[in-house]
Protein backbone atom coordinates (compact mmCIF):
# COMPACT_ATOMS: atom_id res chain seq x y z
CA UNK A 1 0.00 0.00 0.00
CA UNK A 2 1.60 3.36 -0.80
CA UNK A 3 2.38 5.71 1.75
CA UNK A 4 0.00 8.50 -0.33
CA UNK A 5 -3.20 6.47 0.07
CA UNK A 6 -2.27 6.39 4.22
CA UNK A 7 -3.32 10.12 4.08
CA UNK A 8 -6.65 11.69 5.30
CA UNK A 9 -8.10 14.61 3.75
CA UNK A 10 -6.62 17.32 5.90
CA UNK A 11 -3.13 15.67 5.52
CA UNK A 12 -3.23 15.08 1.74
CA UNK A 13 -4.85 18.68 1.68
CA UNK A 14 -1.50 19.96 3.41
CA UNK A 15 0.66 18.12 0.75
CA UNK A 16 -0.89 19.13 -2.28
CA UNK A 17 -1.40 22.84 -0.89
CA UNK A 18 2.64 22.74 -0.01
CA UNK A 19 2.88 21.35 -3.76
CA UNK A 20 4.98 18.18 -2.19
CA UNK A 21 2.30 15.80 -4.13
CA UNK A 22 0.69 16.10 -7.03
CA UNK A 23 -3.11 15.09 -7.27
CA UNK A 24 -2.42 12.83 -10.59
CA UNK A 25 0.04 11.44 -8.02
CA UNK A 26 -2.38 10.99 -5.03
CA UNK A 27 -5.30 9.59 -7.71
CA UNK A 28 -2.33 7.08 -9.35
CA UNK A 29 -1.92 5.75 -6.23
CA UNK A 30 -5.57 5.21 -5.35
CA UNK A 31 -6.50 3.54 -8.78
CA UNK A 32 -3.45 1.25 -8.03
CA UNK A 33 -4.95 0.75 -4.52
CA UNK A 34 -8.39 -0.27 -5.97
CA UNK A 35 -6.75 -2.19 -8.90
CA UNK A 36 -5.25 -4.41 -6.53
CA UNK A 37 -7.51 -4.92 -3.53
CA UNK A 38 -11.22 -5.08 -5.33
CA UNK A 39 -10.93 -8.10 -6.60
CA UNK A 40 -11.20 -9.33 -2.98
CA UNK A 41 -13.20 -6.14 -1.46
CA UNK A 42 -16.13 -5.62 -3.74
CA UNK A 43 -16.14 -2.29 -2.48
CA UNK A 44 -16.11 -0.03 -5.99
CA UNK A 45 -18.81 -1.41 -8.95
CA UNK A 46 -17.12 1.01 -11.64
CA UNK A 47 -14.03 2.85 -10.97
CA UNK A 48 -13.44 5.60 -13.42
CA UNK A 49 -9.98 6.10 -14.06
CA UNK A 50 -9.78 8.34 -17.22
CA UNK A 51 -11.96 10.31 -15.81
CA UNK A 52 -10.00 10.65 -11.92
CA UNK A 53 -6.87 11.24 -13.85
CA UNK A 54 -7.97 14.08 -16.20
CA UNK A 55 -9.92 15.98 -13.05
CA UNK A 56 -6.33 15.24 -11.27
CA UNK A 57 -4.43 17.35 -13.53
CA UNK A 58 -7.53 20.10 -13.85
CA UNK A 59 -6.71 20.29 -10.16
CA UNK A 60 -3.22 20.30 -10.59
CA UNK A 61 -3.07 23.01 -13.12
CA UNK A 62 -5.62 24.82 -10.38
CA UNK A 63 -2.95 24.86 -7.80
CA UNK A 64 -0.37 26.17 -9.89
CA UNK A 65 -2.53 28.75 -10.68
CA UNK A 66 -3.48 29.44 -7.35
CA UNK A 67 -7.08 28.68 -7.89
CA UNK A 68 -7.95 25.80 -5.62
CA UNK A 69 -11.23 24.75 -4.23
CA UNK A 70 -11.58 23.51 -0.86
CA UNK A 71 -11.43 19.87 -1.79
CA UNK A 72 -8.78 20.70 -4.63
CA UNK A 73 -7.60 17.12 -5.88
CA UNK A 74 -8.70 14.59 -2.90
CA UNK A 75 -9.95 11.34 -4.58
CA UNK A 76 -13.12 10.46 -3.98
CA UNK A 77 -15.54 7.49 -3.98
CA UNK A 78 -19.38 7.84 -4.57
CA UNK A 79 -22.00 5.61 -3.70
CA UNK A 80 -23.71 4.42 -6.30
CA UNK A 81 -27.03 6.31 -5.21
CA UNK A 82 -25.87 9.63 -6.77
CA UNK A 83 -26.51 10.53 -10.15
CA UNK A 84 -22.99 11.36 -11.76
CA UNK A 85 -23.84 12.34 -15.14
CA UNK A 86 -22.92 9.80 -18.05
CA UNK A 87 -21.45 7.49 -14.97
CA UNK A 88 -23.00 3.83 -14.00
CA UNK A 89 -25.70 4.75 -11.49
CA UNK A 90 -27.53 2.04 -11.16
CA UNK A 91 -28.26 1.93 -6.76
CA UNK A 92 -26.67 -1.50 -7.34
CA UNK A 93 -29.90 -2.60 -8.82
CA UNK A 94 -30.50 -4.69 -11.76
CA UNK A 95 -33.83 -2.84 -12.82
CA UNK A 96 -31.28 0.42 -13.58
CA UNK A 97 -29.18 -1.72 -15.33
CA UNK A 98 -26.94 0.37 -18.08
CA UNK A 99 -28.40 3.65 -16.81
CA UNK A 100 -26.16 6.56 -17.27
CA UNK A 101 -28.07 9.84 -16.24
CA UNK A 102 -27.82 12.86 -18.23
CA UNK A 103 -27.31 15.09 -15.10
CA UNK A 104 -25.47 15.68 -11.88
CA UNK A 105 -26.57 15.58 -8.33
CA UNK A 106 -26.18 18.33 -6.51
CA UNK A 107 -24.38 16.82 -4.13
CA UNK A 108 -21.48 15.51 -6.35
CA UNK A 109 -21.57 18.82 -8.35
CA UNK A 110 -20.98 20.95 -4.98
CA UNK A 111 -17.62 17.74 -4.62
CA UNK A 112 -16.48 18.57 -8.15
CA UNK A 113 -16.79 22.59 -7.83
CA UNK A 114 -14.87 22.39 -4.61
CA UNK A 115 -12.04 20.75 -6.67
CA UNK A 116 -12.67 16.77 -5.61
CA UNK A 117 -11.52 13.66 -8.32
CA UNK A 118 -13.87 11.09 -8.44
CA UNK A 119 -12.31 7.41 -8.33
CA UNK A 120 -15.18 5.74 -9.25
CA UNK A 121 -19.08 4.71 -7.76
CA UNK A 122 -19.04 2.64 -5.07
CA UNK A 123 -21.02 -0.81 -3.94
CA UNK A 124 -24.31 -0.24 -1.47
CA UNK A 125 -27.11 -2.18 -1.15
CA UNK A 126 -29.80 -2.28 -3.32
CA UNK A 127 -32.01 0.84 -3.63
CA UNK A 128 -29.95 1.19 -0.07
CA UNK A 129 -32.44 -1.63 1.20
CA UNK A 130 -30.54 -3.24 3.85
CA UNK A 131 -27.80 -3.32 7.16
CA UNK A 132 -25.31 -5.76 5.47
CA UNK A 133 -24.62 -4.87 1.56
CA UNK A 134 -25.33 -8.31 0.65
CA UNK A 135 -28.87 -7.02 -1.50
CA UNK A 136 -26.28 -5.64 -3.88
CA UNK A 137 -27.51 -6.72 -7.36
CA UNK A 138 -23.25 -6.67 -8.20
CA UNK A 139 -22.78 -9.02 -4.83
CA UNK A 140 -21.43 -8.11 -1.25
CA UNK A 141 -18.47 -6.21 -0.27
CA UNK A 142 -16.32 -7.36 2.27
CA UNK A 143 -15.44 -6.02 5.27
CA UNK A 144 -12.20 -4.93 5.46
CA UNK A 145 -11.55 -5.81 9.08
CA UNK A 146 -11.52 -9.60 10.31
CA UNK A 147 -11.98 -11.25 13.82
CA UNK A 148 -8.12 -11.70 15.22
CA UNK A 149 -6.88 -14.88 13.71
CA UNK A 150 -9.73 -15.79 11.13
CA UNK A 151 -10.01 -15.83 7.68
CA UNK A 152 -13.70 -15.60 7.31
CA UNK A 153 -15.69 -12.70 5.50
CA UNK A 154 -17.18 -10.18 7.14
CA UNK A 155 -20.18 -7.67 6.16
CA UNK A 156 -19.57 -3.93 6.36
CA UNK A 157 -23.00 -3.03 6.99
CA UNK A 158 -25.07 -1.25 4.93
CA UNK A 159 -26.37 0.12 2.60
CA UNK A 160 -23.35 2.22 2.50
CA UNK A 161 -20.95 -0.97 2.84
CA UNK A 162 -18.88 0.15 -0.08
CA UNK A 163 -18.62 3.68 1.07
CA UNK A 164 -17.08 2.34 4.52
CA UNK A 165 -15.34 -0.81 3.21
CA UNK A 166 -13.36 1.65 0.61
CA UNK A 167 -12.64 4.26 3.38
CA UNK A 168 -11.77 1.88 5.83
CA UNK A 169 -9.74 -0.04 3.60
CA UNK A 170 -8.03 2.85 1.65
CA UNK A 171 -9.18 2.77 -1.66
CA UNK A 172 -10.29 6.89 -1.46
CA UNK A 173 -9.66 9.33 0.76
CA UNK A 174 -13.52 10.04 1.82
CA UNK A 175 -16.75 8.62 0.66
CA UNK A 176 -20.08 10.00 -0.03
CA UNK A 177 -22.70 7.60 1.92
CA UNK A 178 -26.83 8.29 2.31
CA UNK A 179 -28.43 7.09 5.65
CA UNK A 180 -32.09 6.57 5.60
CA UNK A 181 -32.05 4.19 8.73
CA UNK A 182 -28.64 4.12 9.79
CA UNK A 183 -27.16 3.27 6.66
CA UNK A 184 -24.48 5.65 7.06
CA UNK A 185 -23.87 5.25 10.60
CA UNK A 186 -24.02 1.74 10.99
CA UNK A 187 -21.48 0.52 8.46
CA UNK A 188 -19.22 3.67 9.72
CA UNK A 189 -19.28 1.70 13.47
CA UNK A 190 -18.61 -1.51 11.76
CA UNK A 191 -15.28 -0.52 9.41
CA UNK A 192 -13.51 1.70 12.18
CA UNK A 193 -14.53 4.93 9.91
CA UNK A 194 -16.50 8.08 11.04
CA UNK A 195 -19.99 8.33 9.51
CA UNK A 196 -22.42 11.79 9.67
CA UNK A 197 -25.89 11.79 9.00
CA UNK A 198 -26.30 15.77 8.78
CA UNK A 199 -30.27 17.35 9.74
CA UNK A 200 -32.73 16.53 7.25
CA UNK A 201 -32.61 19.23 4.66
CA UNK A 202 -28.59 19.90 5.18
CA UNK A 203 -27.77 18.41 2.07
CA UNK A 204 -29.86 18.63 -1.34
CA UNK A 205 -31.68 15.07 -1.99
CA UNK A 206 -31.67 16.31 -5.72
CA UNK A 207 -30.05 13.40 -7.84
CA UNK A 208 -29.50 11.32 -5.24
CA UNK A 209 -31.98 7.63 -6.45
CA UNK A 210 -34.96 8.11 -3.39
CA UNK A 211 -35.41 5.61 -1.28
CA UNK A 212 -37.54 7.01 1.34
CA UNK A 213 -37.78 10.49 0.97
CA UNK A 214 -38.74 11.91 4.07
CA UNK A 215 -35.94 9.96 5.49
CA UNK A 216 -32.84 10.18 3.21
CA UNK A 217 -29.90 12.15 3.81
CA UNK A 218 -26.83 12.22 2.31
CA UNK A 219 -23.48 12.86 4.64
CA UNK A 220 -19.74 11.74 4.23
CA UNK A 221 -18.13 8.59 5.47
CA UNK A 222 -14.08 9.50 6.45
CA UNK A 223 -10.97 8.10 8.09
CA UNK A 224 -11.47 10.46 10.80
CA UNK A 225 -13.90 13.52 12.49
CA UNK A 226 -11.90 16.40 10.81
CA UNK A 227 -12.11 14.91 7.42
CA UNK A 228 -16.01 13.99 7.83
CA UNK A 229 -16.28 18.43 8.64
CA UNK A 230 -14.14 19.02 5.74
CA UNK A 231 -16.54 17.10 3.40
CA UNK A 232 -19.77 17.39 4.53
CA UNK A 233 -19.19 21.42 4.41
CA UNK A 234 -18.35 21.10 0.73
CA UNK A 235 -21.77 18.50 0.12
CA UNK A 236 -24.35 20.51 1.98
CA UNK A 237 -25.92 23.37 0.30
CA UNK A 238 -29.16 25.54 -0.09
CA UNK A 239 -30.64 24.27 -3.28
CA UNK A 240 -33.37 25.41 -5.04
CA UNK A 241 -33.80 22.34 -6.92
CA UNK A 242 -34.81 20.51 -3.67
CA UNK A 243 -37.94 22.01 -1.74
CA UNK A 244 -36.69 20.47 1.43
CA UNK A 245 -33.26 21.74 1.60
CA UNK A 246 -32.59 24.29 4.46
CA UNK A 247 -31.91 27.97 3.68
CA UNK A 248 -29.21 28.15 6.26
CA UNK A 249 -25.95 29.35 5.76
CA UNK A 250 -23.39 26.14 5.75
CA UNK A 251 -21.30 26.87 8.73
CA UNK A 252 -17.44 26.14 8.67
CA UNK A 253 -17.89 22.48 10.17
CA UNK A 254 -13.86 22.39 10.68
CA UNK A 255 -13.84 25.04 12.85
CA UNK A 256 -15.70 23.04 15.31
CA UNK A 257 -12.97 20.53 15.77
CA UNK A 258 -11.19 21.20 19.04
CA UNK A 259 -14.10 23.52 20.61
CA UNK A 260 -14.39 22.37 24.17
CA UNK A 261 -16.77 20.49 25.30
CA UNK A 262 -16.80 22.27 28.89
CA UNK A 263 -20.22 22.42 30.46
CA UNK A 264 -21.76 21.21 27.55
CA UNK A 265 -24.62 18.68 29.10
CA UNK A 266 -24.52 15.28 27.07
CA UNK A 267 -27.62 13.37 27.88
CA UNK A 268 -27.91 9.23 28.21
CA UNK A 269 -31.11 7.74 27.46
CA UNK A 270 -32.17 4.75 29.46
CA UNK A 271 -33.72 2.96 26.57
CA UNK A 272 -30.74 2.75 24.84
CA UNK A 273 -29.90 0.30 27.54
CA UNK A 274 -31.42 -2.71 25.41
CA UNK A 275 -32.16 -6.35 26.64
CA UNK A 276 -29.61 -8.31 25.84
CA UNK A 277 -27.44 -5.77 24.98
CA UNK A 278 -23.58 -7.10 24.89
CA UNK A 279 -21.28 -6.40 27.67
CA UNK A 280 -18.65 -5.03 25.64
CA UNK A 281 -21.17 -2.42 24.07
CA UNK A 282 -22.39 -1.43 27.56
CA UNK A 283 -18.98 -1.18 28.52
CA UNK A 284 -17.70 1.01 25.60
CA UNK A 285 -20.48 3.10 26.32
CA UNK A 286 -19.48 3.78 29.55
CA UNK A 287 -15.66 4.08 28.37
CA UNK A 288 -17.23 7.29 26.17
CA UNK A 289 -19.37 8.69 29.35
CA UNK A 290 -15.99 8.41 31.47
CA UNK A 291 -14.01 10.51 28.17
CA UNK A 292 -17.21 13.32 27.66
CA UNK A 293 -16.98 14.02 31.54
CA UNK A 294 -13.67 13.82 31.99
CA UNK A 295 -13.11 16.58 28.77
CA UNK A 296 -15.50 18.50 31.51
CA UNK A 297 -19.51 17.66 29.92
CA UNK A 298 -21.78 17.06 32.38
CA UNK A 299 -23.37 13.83 32.30
CA UNK A 300 -27.57 13.62 32.37
CA UNK A 301 -29.64 10.55 32.54
CA UNK A 302 -32.96 11.14 30.17
CA UNK A 303 -35.62 9.22 28.84
CA UNK A 304 -36.99 8.97 24.99
CA UNK A 305 -39.96 6.91 25.89
CA UNK A 306 -40.94 6.43 22.38
CA UNK A 307 -37.91 4.61 21.70
CA UNK A 308 -38.81 0.99 20.81
CA UNK A 309 -41.60 2.31 18.81
CA UNK A 310 -39.40 4.24 16.23
CA UNK A 311 -38.10 0.71 14.56
CA UNK A 312 -41.74 -0.26 13.80
CA UNK A 313 -42.68 2.86 12.90
CA UNK A 314 -39.91 3.52 10.74
CA UNK A 315 -40.84 -0.27 8.81
CA UNK A 316 -44.30 1.17 7.85
CA UNK A 317 -43.17 4.63 6.61
CA UNK A 318 -40.22 3.57 4.35
CA UNK A 319 -41.44 1.24 2.54
CA UNK A 320 -44.59 3.46 2.44
CA UNK A 321 -42.46 5.89 1.07
CA UNK A 322 -39.96 3.08 -1.26
CA UNK A 323 -43.28 1.66 -2.85
CA UNK A 324 -43.72 4.86 -4.12
CA UNK A 325 -40.71 6.34 -4.90
CA UNK A 326 -40.22 2.85 -6.70
CA UNK A 327 -43.53 2.84 -8.76
CA UNK A 328 -41.04 4.84 -11.55
CA UNK A 329 -39.32 1.65 -12.53
CA UNK A 330 -41.72 0.22 -15.21
CA UNK A 331 -39.02 -0.64 -17.80
CA UNK A 332 -40.48 2.22 -19.97
CA UNK A 333 -38.26 5.81 -18.94
CA UNK A 334 -34.73 3.58 -18.00
CA UNK A 335 -33.08 0.25 -17.20
CA UNK A 336 -34.48 -3.25 -18.09
CA UNK A 337 -37.13 -4.37 -19.64
CA UNK A 338 -39.02 -7.59 -20.17
CA UNK A 339 -41.52 -8.15 -23.04
CA UNK A 340 -44.74 -9.18 -22.02
CA UNK A 341 -48.13 -10.00 -23.78
CA UNK A 342 -49.45 -6.78 -22.51
CA UNK A 343 -48.44 -3.40 -21.00
CA UNK A 344 -49.53 -4.81 -17.56
CA UNK A 345 -47.40 -7.95 -17.81
CA UNK A 346 -44.76 -6.42 -19.32
CA UNK A 347 -44.36 -3.84 -16.10
CA UNK A 348 -45.12 -6.81 -13.60
CA UNK A 349 -42.11 -8.79 -15.33
CA UNK A 350 -39.53 -6.39 -15.97
CA UNK A 351 -40.15 -5.60 -11.96
CA UNK A 352 -40.18 -8.94 -10.72
CA UNK A 353 -36.69 -9.76 -12.37
CA UNK A 354 -35.19 -6.07 -11.81
CA UNK A 355 -35.76 -5.84 -8.01
CA UNK A 356 -34.42 -8.03 -5.50
CA UNK A 357 -35.93 -10.13 -2.83
CA UNK A 358 -35.49 -7.40 -0.03
CA UNK A 359 -36.57 -4.66 -2.20
CA UNK A 360 -39.95 -6.50 -3.63
CA UNK A 361 -40.16 -7.31 -0.05
CA UNK A 362 -40.02 -3.65 1.36
CA UNK A 363 -42.41 -2.93 -1.70
CA UNK A 364 -45.32 -5.43 -0.90
CA UNK A 365 -45.11 -3.70 3.04
CA UNK A 366 -45.48 -0.28 1.31
CA UNK A 367 -48.29 -1.07 -0.86
CA UNK A 368 -50.19 -3.33 1.78
CA UNK A 369 -49.80 -0.48 4.58
CA UNK A 370 -51.03 2.43 1.75
CA UNK A 371 -53.62 0.41 0.26
CA UNK A 372 -57.52 1.10 0.83
CA UNK A 373 -58.63 0.01 4.42
CA UNK A 374 -55.33 0.04 5.77
CA UNK A 375 -53.79 3.56 5.51
CA UNK A 376 -55.03 4.93 9.21
CA UNK A 377 -54.44 1.55 10.66
CA UNK A 378 -50.46 1.23 9.74
CA UNK A 379 -49.12 4.56 7.86
CA UNK A 380 -51.27 7.32 9.14
CA UNK A 381 -50.73 5.57 12.93
CA UNK A 382 -46.37 5.59 12.31
CA UNK A 383 -46.62 9.29 11.35
CA UNK A 384 -48.58 10.09 14.96
CA UNK A 385 -45.73 7.79 16.28
CA UNK A 386 -43.22 9.81 14.87
CA UNK A 387 -44.74 12.74 15.87
CA UNK A 388 -44.18 11.80 19.51
CA UNK A 389 -40.47 10.47 18.80
CA UNK A 390 -39.93 13.89 18.03
CA UNK A 391 -41.14 15.28 20.65
CA UNK A 392 -39.00 13.22 23.15
CA UNK A 393 -36.22 14.64 21.41
CA UNK A 394 -37.68 18.16 21.74
CA UNK A 395 -38.49 17.76 25.66
CA UNK A 396 -34.99 16.69 26.70
CA UNK A 397 -33.18 19.40 23.96
CA UNK A 398 -35.51 22.23 25.77
CA UNK A 399 -34.20 20.44 29.27
CA UNK A 400 -30.53 22.32 28.17
CA UNK A 401 -29.08 18.46 26.47
CA UNK A 402 -26.87 19.67 24.05
CA UNK A 403 -25.84 16.30 22.24
CA UNK A 404 -27.10 12.98 23.17
CA UNK A 405 -24.24 9.26 23.54
CA UNK A 406 -25.39 6.49 22.83
CA UNK A 407 -23.97 2.94 20.81
CA UNK A 408 -24.26 2.95 17.34
CA UNK A 409 -25.01 -0.63 16.71
CA UNK A 410 -26.21 -3.27 18.76
CA UNK A 411 -22.91 -5.77 17.97
CA UNK A 412 -19.59 -5.70 16.21
CA UNK A 413 -19.77 -6.76 12.04
CA UNK A 414 -21.26 -10.15 11.39
CA UNK A 415 -20.40 -12.45 8.87
CA UNK A 416 -21.41 -12.71 5.63
CA UNK A 417 -24.00 -15.05 5.34
CA UNK A 418 -25.30 -15.18 8.41
CA UNK A 419 -28.07 -17.59 8.49
CA UNK A 420 -30.09 -16.00 11.30
CA UNK A 421 -30.21 -12.72 9.34
CA UNK A 422 -30.88 -14.12 6.06
CA UNK A 423 -33.55 -16.40 7.57
CA UNK A 424 -35.59 -13.69 9.85
CA UNK A 425 -35.63 -10.26 7.97
CA UNK A 426 -36.71 -8.45 11.34
CA UNK A 427 -33.25 -9.88 12.75
CA UNK A 428 -31.37 -7.84 10.22
CA UNK A 429 -33.55 -4.50 10.93
CA UNK A 430 -32.31 -4.96 14.30
CA UNK A 431 -29.04 -3.57 13.18
CA UNK A 432 -30.79 -0.22 13.11
CA UNK A 433 -32.05 -0.17 16.36
CA UNK A 434 -29.87 2.62 17.58
CA UNK A 435 -29.88 4.52 14.60
CA UNK A 436 -33.45 5.08 12.82
CA UNK A 437 -34.50 7.17 15.85
CA UNK A 438 -32.66 9.94 14.36
CA UNK A 439 -33.60 9.67 11.23
CA UNK A 440 -37.32 9.85 12.47
CA UNK A 441 -36.36 12.90 14.07
CA UNK A 442 -34.86 14.38 10.80
CA UNK A 443 -31.62 14.77 13.64
CA UNK A 444 -27.98 14.82 13.13
CA UNK A 445 -26.44 11.76 14.27
CA UNK A 446 -22.70 10.56 14.02
CA UNK A 447 -20.89 7.62 14.87
CA UNK A 448 -17.16 7.49 15.57
CA UNK A 449 -15.22 4.89 16.29
CA UNK A 450 -14.72 4.66 19.60
CA UNK A 451 -12.80 0.76 20.78
CA UNK A 452 -12.42 -2.85 19.71
CA UNK A 453 -14.42 -5.50 20.32
CA UNK A 454 -12.92 -8.89 22.41
CA UNK A 455 -12.87 -10.85 18.91
CA UNK A 456 -10.41 -7.49 17.20
CA UNK A 457 -13.33 -5.78 15.39
CA UNK A 458 -14.10 -1.81 15.57
CA UNK A 459 -17.46 -0.81 17.53
CA UNK A 460 -18.06 3.02 17.15
CA UNK A 461 -20.40 5.60 19.50
CA UNK A 462 -23.24 7.64 18.34
CA UNK A 463 -23.90 10.78 19.00
CA UNK A 464 -27.21 12.91 18.23
CA UNK A 465 -27.84 16.58 18.16
CA UNK A 466 -30.46 19.62 17.83
CA UNK A 467 -31.49 20.04 14.31
CA UNK A 468 -28.62 21.84 12.32
CA UNK A 469 -26.55 21.87 15.28
CA UNK A 470 -23.24 19.37 13.27
CA UNK A 471 -20.78 21.30 15.34
CA UNK A 472 -21.74 20.33 18.67
CA UNK A 473 -21.33 16.91 17.28
CA UNK A 474 -17.72 17.48 15.47
CA UNK A 475 -16.61 18.81 18.91
CA UNK A 476 -17.73 16.06 20.92
CA UNK A 477 -16.95 13.42 18.57
CA UNK A 478 -13.70 14.93 18.23
CA UNK A 479 -13.13 14.42 22.01
CA UNK A 480 -14.41 10.51 21.78
CA UNK A 481 -11.77 10.56 18.63
CA UNK A 482 -8.79 12.19 20.86
CA UNK A 483 -9.68 9.25 24.07
CA UNK A 484 -10.20 6.24 21.73
CA UNK A 485 -7.71 6.86 19.25
CA UNK A 486 -7.98 5.71 15.38
CA UNK A 487 -8.27 1.93 14.42
CA UNK A 488 -7.14 0.61 11.06
CA UNK A 489 -7.65 -2.66 9.73
CA UNK A 490 -4.53 -5.56 9.50
CA UNK A 491 -4.21 -5.91 5.75
CA UNK A 492 -4.59 -9.17 4.19
CA UNK A 493 -6.69 -8.38 1.15
CA UNK B 1 -53.81 -8.13 11.35
CA UNK B 2 -52.09 -10.72 8.86
CA UNK B 3 -52.29 -11.87 5.28
CA UNK B 4 -52.99 -14.54 3.29
CA UNK B 5 -52.04 -16.01 0.22
CA UNK B 6 -54.76 -14.47 -1.71
CA UNK B 7 -53.83 -10.84 -0.42
CA UNK B 8 -49.79 -11.26 -1.02
CA UNK B 9 -51.07 -11.84 -4.59
CA UNK B 10 -53.66 -8.86 -4.19
CA UNK B 11 -50.84 -6.75 -3.21
CA UNK B 12 -48.46 -8.25 -5.45
CA UNK B 13 -50.81 -7.31 -8.54
CA UNK B 14 -51.28 -3.72 -7.08
CA UNK B 15 -47.36 -3.76 -6.87
CA UNK B 16 -47.17 -4.73 -10.45
CA UNK B 17 -44.24 -7.39 -9.05
CA UNK B 18 -44.86 -11.30 -10.95
CA UNK B 19 -44.92 -13.71 -8.23
CA UNK B 20 -44.85 -17.64 -8.41
CA UNK B 21 -46.93 -19.54 -6.23
CA UNK B 22 -43.98 -20.67 -4.94
CA UNK B 23 -42.82 -16.93 -3.86
CA UNK B 24 -46.22 -15.41 -3.06
CA UNK B 25 -46.10 -18.43 -0.61
CA UNK B 26 -42.67 -17.42 0.99
CA UNK B 27 -43.75 -13.90 1.17
CA UNK B 28 -46.52 -14.58 2.97
CA UNK B 29 -44.73 -16.07 5.70
CA UNK B 30 -42.08 -12.74 5.66
CA UNK B 31 -44.68 -10.17 5.48
CA UNK B 32 -46.43 -11.70 8.33
CA UNK B 33 -43.39 -11.53 10.11
CA UNK B 34 -42.29 -7.87 9.64
CA UNK B 35 -46.16 -6.93 10.46
CA UNK B 36 -45.93 -8.85 13.59
CA UNK B 37 -43.28 -6.71 14.61
CA UNK B 38 -44.52 -3.43 13.63
CA UNK B 39 -48.02 -4.35 15.68
CA UNK B 40 -46.40 -3.27 18.59
CA UNK B 41 -47.20 0.13 17.63
CA UNK B 42 -51.18 -1.09 19.34
CA UNK B 43 -49.40 0.13 22.47
CA UNK B 44 -49.04 3.78 21.61
CA UNK B 45 -51.80 6.18 22.50
CA UNK B 46 -51.71 8.08 20.02
CA UNK B 47 -54.54 10.17 20.86
CA UNK B 48 -54.68 13.76 19.75
CA UNK B 49 -51.58 13.89 18.24
CA UNK B 50 -50.64 15.15 15.06
CA UNK B 51 -49.13 13.17 12.26
CA UNK B 52 -46.06 14.03 11.11
CA UNK B 53 -46.06 16.10 7.70
CA UNK B 54 -42.09 17.53 7.76
CA UNK B 55 -39.49 16.27 10.04
CA UNK B 56 -38.48 20.29 10.36
CA UNK B 57 -40.75 23.42 10.46
CA UNK B 58 -40.21 24.98 7.35
CA UNK B 59 -42.07 26.40 4.61
CA UNK B 60 -42.83 25.01 1.62
CA UNK B 61 -40.22 26.68 -1.36
CA UNK B 62 -41.63 27.92 -4.24
CA UNK B 63 -39.83 28.78 -7.08
CA UNK B 64 -40.56 31.85 -9.25
CA UNK B 65 -43.52 30.80 -11.99
CA UNK B 66 -41.18 30.81 -15.29
CA UNK B 67 -40.43 27.89 -17.95
CA UNK B 68 -36.41 27.18 -16.58
CA UNK B 69 -36.50 23.84 -17.87
CA UNK B 70 -36.99 22.48 -21.43
CA UNK B 71 -35.82 21.18 -24.99
CA UNK B 72 -34.24 17.70 -23.85
CA UNK B 73 -36.24 15.37 -25.48
CA UNK B 74 -32.90 13.40 -26.22
CA UNK B 75 -31.63 12.93 -22.62
CA UNK B 76 -35.10 12.40 -21.65
CA UNK B 77 -35.39 9.03 -23.50
CA UNK B 78 -31.49 8.31 -23.96
CA UNK B 79 -32.08 5.75 -21.21
CA UNK B 80 -34.69 4.72 -22.79
CA UNK B 81 -34.79 0.37 -23.30
CA UNK B 82 -37.21 1.75 -26.58
CA UNK B 83 -37.69 4.74 -28.26
CA UNK B 84 -38.49 6.33 -31.38
CA UNK B 85 -38.19 10.55 -32.43
CA UNK B 86 -38.03 11.58 -28.80
CA UNK B 87 -41.29 9.44 -27.91
CA UNK B 88 -41.13 6.18 -25.55
CA UNK B 89 -42.50 3.24 -26.92
CA UNK B 90 -44.46 0.82 -25.10
CA UNK B 91 -47.17 -2.27 -26.09
CA UNK B 92 -49.97 -1.64 -27.80
CA UNK B 93 -52.60 -0.29 -24.64
CA UNK B 94 -55.34 0.85 -26.65
CA UNK B 95 -57.50 -2.34 -29.08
Amino acid sequence: MSELTKLTIAEAREKLRAREVTSEELTNAYIDAIEAANPTLNAYVTVTSEKARDMARRSDARYAAGEAGALEGIPLGIKDLFATEGVHTQACSHILDHFEPRYESTVTQNLWDDGAVMLGKLNMDEFAMGSSNETSYYGPVTNPWRVEGSNRNLVPGGSSGGSAASVAAMLCAGATATDTGGSIRQPAAFTGTVGIKPTYGRCSRWGIVAFASSLDQAGPITRDVRDAAIMLKSMASSDPKDTTSTDREVPDYEAAIGRSVKGMKIGIPREYRVDGMPGEIDGLWQKGIDWLRDAGAEIVDISLPHTKYALPAYYIVAPAEASSNLARYDGVRYGLRHNGKDILDMYEKTRADGFGAEVKRRIMIGTYVLSAGYYDAYYLKAQKVRTLIKRDFETVFADGVDAILTPATPSAAFEIGDAEMAADPVKMYLNDIFTVTVNMAGLPGIAVPAGLSESGLPLGLQLIGRPFDEETLFATANVVEQAAGRFTPKRWW
Amino acid sequence: MSVDLATVKRVARLSRLAVSDEEAARMEGELNTILGFVEQLDEVDVTGVEPMTSVTPMAMKKRVDQVTDGDKAADVVANAPASDEGFFLVPKVVE
